[in-house]
C-alpha cells in the first residue's frame, strides 16, 4: 500500500478508527520514550516490565465492570508500584527477587480476573497483543491528559531525578527525598505504560519503553539530546509501525516494535564515535576512539595538564 | 566555635553496635584523617555526621547547630562507585548537580549557581575539560569532579570518603596537595582513607577510629605502636608500623 493510500484512509471517515488508533499510538510513544530515558539510564528494566504486567489485573477488573481500562491499569500499577517500593526496604531479599515476586503475582492475579468475564480469550488477546479498534473517544483525551501530566512532571522534577539517578547517597546529603522521588518514578513509569497498553498490548509494552531511550543513548552522550531523540525514535516508530501494519495486515503492536527494534540495530552500527560501522570506517584515518569504560591516563605527568575540551 | 562537635555517638546498625561513644571535633583549617580498618565504622561516622543513619544516642553540631541533610553547609564526597559514570552528563552539568538541593523544587539554575560551578572547577582544575562526559575522565580525574560537586556549595566542611582508592601514586599525591590547600582556604577537612602514608604526610591530625575513638592527635604524636596495633588488630610486626613510623 503506497503513503497516499494510507493518507486517504485516515481521512476515510469508515475508518475512524485508524487516526485514533495512530494518535494513541504515537502520543504514548513519546511519553515511553521521554520516562523511557530514565528507566534505561537507571538500569530498571525490570521494574518496567514489572509494572507493565503489573497493571493487567486492574486492566481485568475495569473490563470485567465495564469501566475505564486506563485508569483501572493506573490504580493496579500504582499500588504494585509501591509495593515494591515498600517490601524492598527489607534487605534480607533483593529488589529483583521482590519485583519478580509481585510481576508474576500480578499477572496471575489478572488472568484468574479476567477469566470470569464470558468470551475473554478475545479480549485477552487483545490486552496481551494490542489492538486498533474499539478504542473508546474517551481514551483519546484520558491518554493526552494522562501524556501531558506525565511530561509536566519530568519537566518540574527532572533536575531532581538527574541527581537520584547519579548518586543517591549524594543525594540524600543534600536533602532530596530519594525514597519519595523513586515512588513517583514508579508512578510515572506505570502512567507512560498503562497509556500504551491499547495499542502495543500488555507483552510488547516494555519496548516502547525501553527500545526508543536506548536507542537514543547510542546516538549522544548529552542527556537533553536523548531526551528529545527518545520521543522522536518511539513516535516514528509508531507512525511507520501503524503503516505497515495496515499495509501488510501484521499486529500493530508486534510491528510498532519490530520498528524500533530495527532503529535500535541501525543506531547499534552507524552511532557517531562509538557505533560498530562507524569504529570500523574510521580506523585507518583517525585514532582509536576512546573507550568510554576505560579512562585514558595521562602518562609521564604528575600533575597533568589538562587537554582541551574532547570536539563535540 | 567549632566547625564540627560530635559528642557521646553511638550508632546501630542491623541490631548490632557500630560506633560507641564517639567524641570528635573539627576546626577550620585542619585537614584530619580517619583512619580505620574495614568496618570500623569509618563511613557510617560521615553518614552520622549528615544525619543520612538514625543514631542511637549522642549529637553531632555543626557550627553551632543540629546536623540536617541539605541544611548544614557540609559538602559530602562519596567513594566514586556510588556515582553512575556512564550517565551521559557532561562535567560542569555534573558539578551543577551538587547545588540541586539548594535549589529547591521547580527551581531552575541562575547565573549565581553557574558562577559557583565555575569557581568549584576552577579550584580543581577540571576546567578545561567542563564539557567532556563524565564517562571519558581518569580516576584522579573523576575523584576531581566529585570534589567539585562538593565544592559547588561552598561549603565551610567538608567530607571526603576513600579519595585515594584506586589511583595511581602521582594522582593520590596531586589530590592530598589538593586538601591540603582546601584545608588552609579556612574550610574543615575531614576524610577516611586506607592510604596510611599520604595520610601521615599530609593530614594535620589523625583520629584512629574502630567501633570507638583510639587516638586522636597530630600524626607525629602517634607514634606509639600499640594505638596502631590496637586500631587496626595487627600483630606488633606488622609492617604497617614501619609505614606510619610507630615504635
Amino acid at each position: 500500500m503506497s503513503i497516499t493510500e494510507f493518507l486517504t484512509d485516515l481521512l476515510n471517515p469508515d475508518l475512524a478508527f485508524l487516526p485514533k488508533a495512530l494518535a494513541i499510538a504515537v502520543m504514548s510513544s513519546i511519553v515511553c520514550g521521554v520516562v523511557g530515558c530514565y528507566v534505561v539510564l537507571r538500569g530498571m528494566a525490570f521494574i518496567g516490565d514489572a509494572v507493565a504486567h503489573a497493571v493487567f489485573p486492574g486492566i481485568a477488573v475495569a473490563f470485567v465492570l465495564q469501566g475505564s481500562l486506563v485508569l483501572g491499569g493506573a490504580v493496579a500499577g500504582v499500588v504494585t508500584a509501591l509495593l515494591i517500593a515498600i517490601f524492598a526496604q527489607n534487605r534480607r531479599i533483593k529488589e529483583d527477587s521482590i519485583i519478580g515476586v509481585f510481576l508474576v503475582g500480578a499477572f496471575a492475579l489478572g488472568i484468574v480476573i479476567i477469566s470470569q468475564a464470558p468470551g475473554y480469550a478475545g479480549s485477552l488477546q487483545q490486552f496481551l497483543f494490542g489492538s486498533i479498534t474499539g478504542i473508546p473517544d474517551r481514551d483519546l483525551y484520558v491518554v493526552g491528559g494522562t501524556g501531558l501530566v506525565v511530561l509536566g512532571l519530568v519537566l518540574a522534577l527532572h533536575k531532581e531525578f538527574v541527581a537520584v539517578c547519579l548518586d543517591r547517597e549524594m543525594s540524600r546529603a543534600m536533602g532530596l527525598s530519594v525514597f519519595w522521588l523513586d515512588i513517583v518514578l514508579y508512578v510515572l513509569v506505570t502512567l507512560a505504560v498503562v497509556i500504551s497498553l491499547q495499542t502495543i498490548g500488555n507483552i510488547l509494552v516494555l519496548a516502547l519503553l525501553i527500545t526508543p531511550a536506548a536507542a537514543a543513548r547510542l546516538l549522544t552522550d548529552r542527556l537533553g539530546v536523548m531526551m528529545l531523540l527518545a520521543p522522536v525514535i518511539g513516535g516514528t516508530s509508531a507512525v511507520v509501525g501503524l503503516y505497515l501494519s495496515w499495509s501488510y495486515d501484521t499486529p500493530v503492536g508486534g510491528t510498532i516494535v519490530l520498528v524500533a527494534t530495527a532503529i535500535f540495530l541501525v543506531a547499534w552500527l552507524v552511532a557517531p564515535r562509538h557505533g560498530l560501522l562507524t569504529r570500523r570506517w574510521r580506523r585507518p584515518s583517525g585514532p582509536e576512539p576512546v573507550d568510554v569504560n576505560r579512562p585514558a591516563p595521562l602518562p609521564g605527568l604528575a600533575h597533568p595538564p589538562d587537554p582541551s575540551p574532547a570536539v563535540r | 566555635m567549632r566547625a564540627l562537635e560530635v559528642e557521646g555517638l553511638d550508632v546501630d546498625l542491623g541490631g548490632r553496635p557500630v560506633l560507641r561513644d564517639v567524641r570528635l571535633h573539627l576546626d577550620r583549617g585542619e585537614l584530619v584523617g580517619l583512619l580505620g580498618p574495614n568496618g570500623a565504622g569509618k563511613t557510617t561516622l560521615l553518614r552520622a555526621i549528615l544525619a543520612l543513619t538514625r543514631t542511637r544516642a549522642g549529637t553531632v553540631t555543626v557550627e553551632g547547630n543540629p546536623s540536617r541533610p541539605g541544611r548544614s553547609g557540609i559538602g559530602y564526597v562519596p567513594q566514586r562507585h556510588e556515582f553512575t559514570w556512564d550517565f551521559p552528563i557532561s562535567v560542569e552539568q555534573a558539578v551543577l548537580t551538587g547545588r540541586t538541593g539548594r535549589l529547591g523544587l521547580l527551581r531552575r539554575p541562575g547565573v549565581s549557581d553557574w558562577r559557583a560551578v565555575g569557581d568549584a572547577l576552577d579550584r580543581v582544575q577540571l576546567t578545561g575539560l567542563r564539557r567532556r562526559p563524565v564517562g571519558e575522565l581518569s580516576g584522579g580525574q573523576r575523584q576531581r569532579v566529585l570534589v567539585a560537586r562538593a565544592l559547588a556549595l561552598a561549603p565551610r566542611i567538608l567530607l571526603l570518603d576513600e579519595p585515594f582508592t584506586g589511583l595511581d601514586m602521582p594522582t593520590q599525591e596531586m589530590l592530598g596537595d589538593l586538601f591540603v590547600s582546601l584545608a588552609r582556604e579556612d574550610r574543615a577537612v575531614l576524610m577516611t582513607t586506607h592510604d596510611l602514608v599520604a595520610a601521615v604526610d599530609s593530614c594535620t591530625r589523625l583520629v584512629l577510629l574502630n567501633g570507638r575513638i583510639v587516638a586522636d592527635g597530630r600524626p607525629a604524636d602517634l607514634q606509639d605502636a600499640e594505638l596502631w596495633t590496637t586500631t587496626f588488630g595487627v600483630s606488633a610486626t606488622s609492617p604497617l608500623l614501619k609505614l606510619v613510623r610507630a615504635t
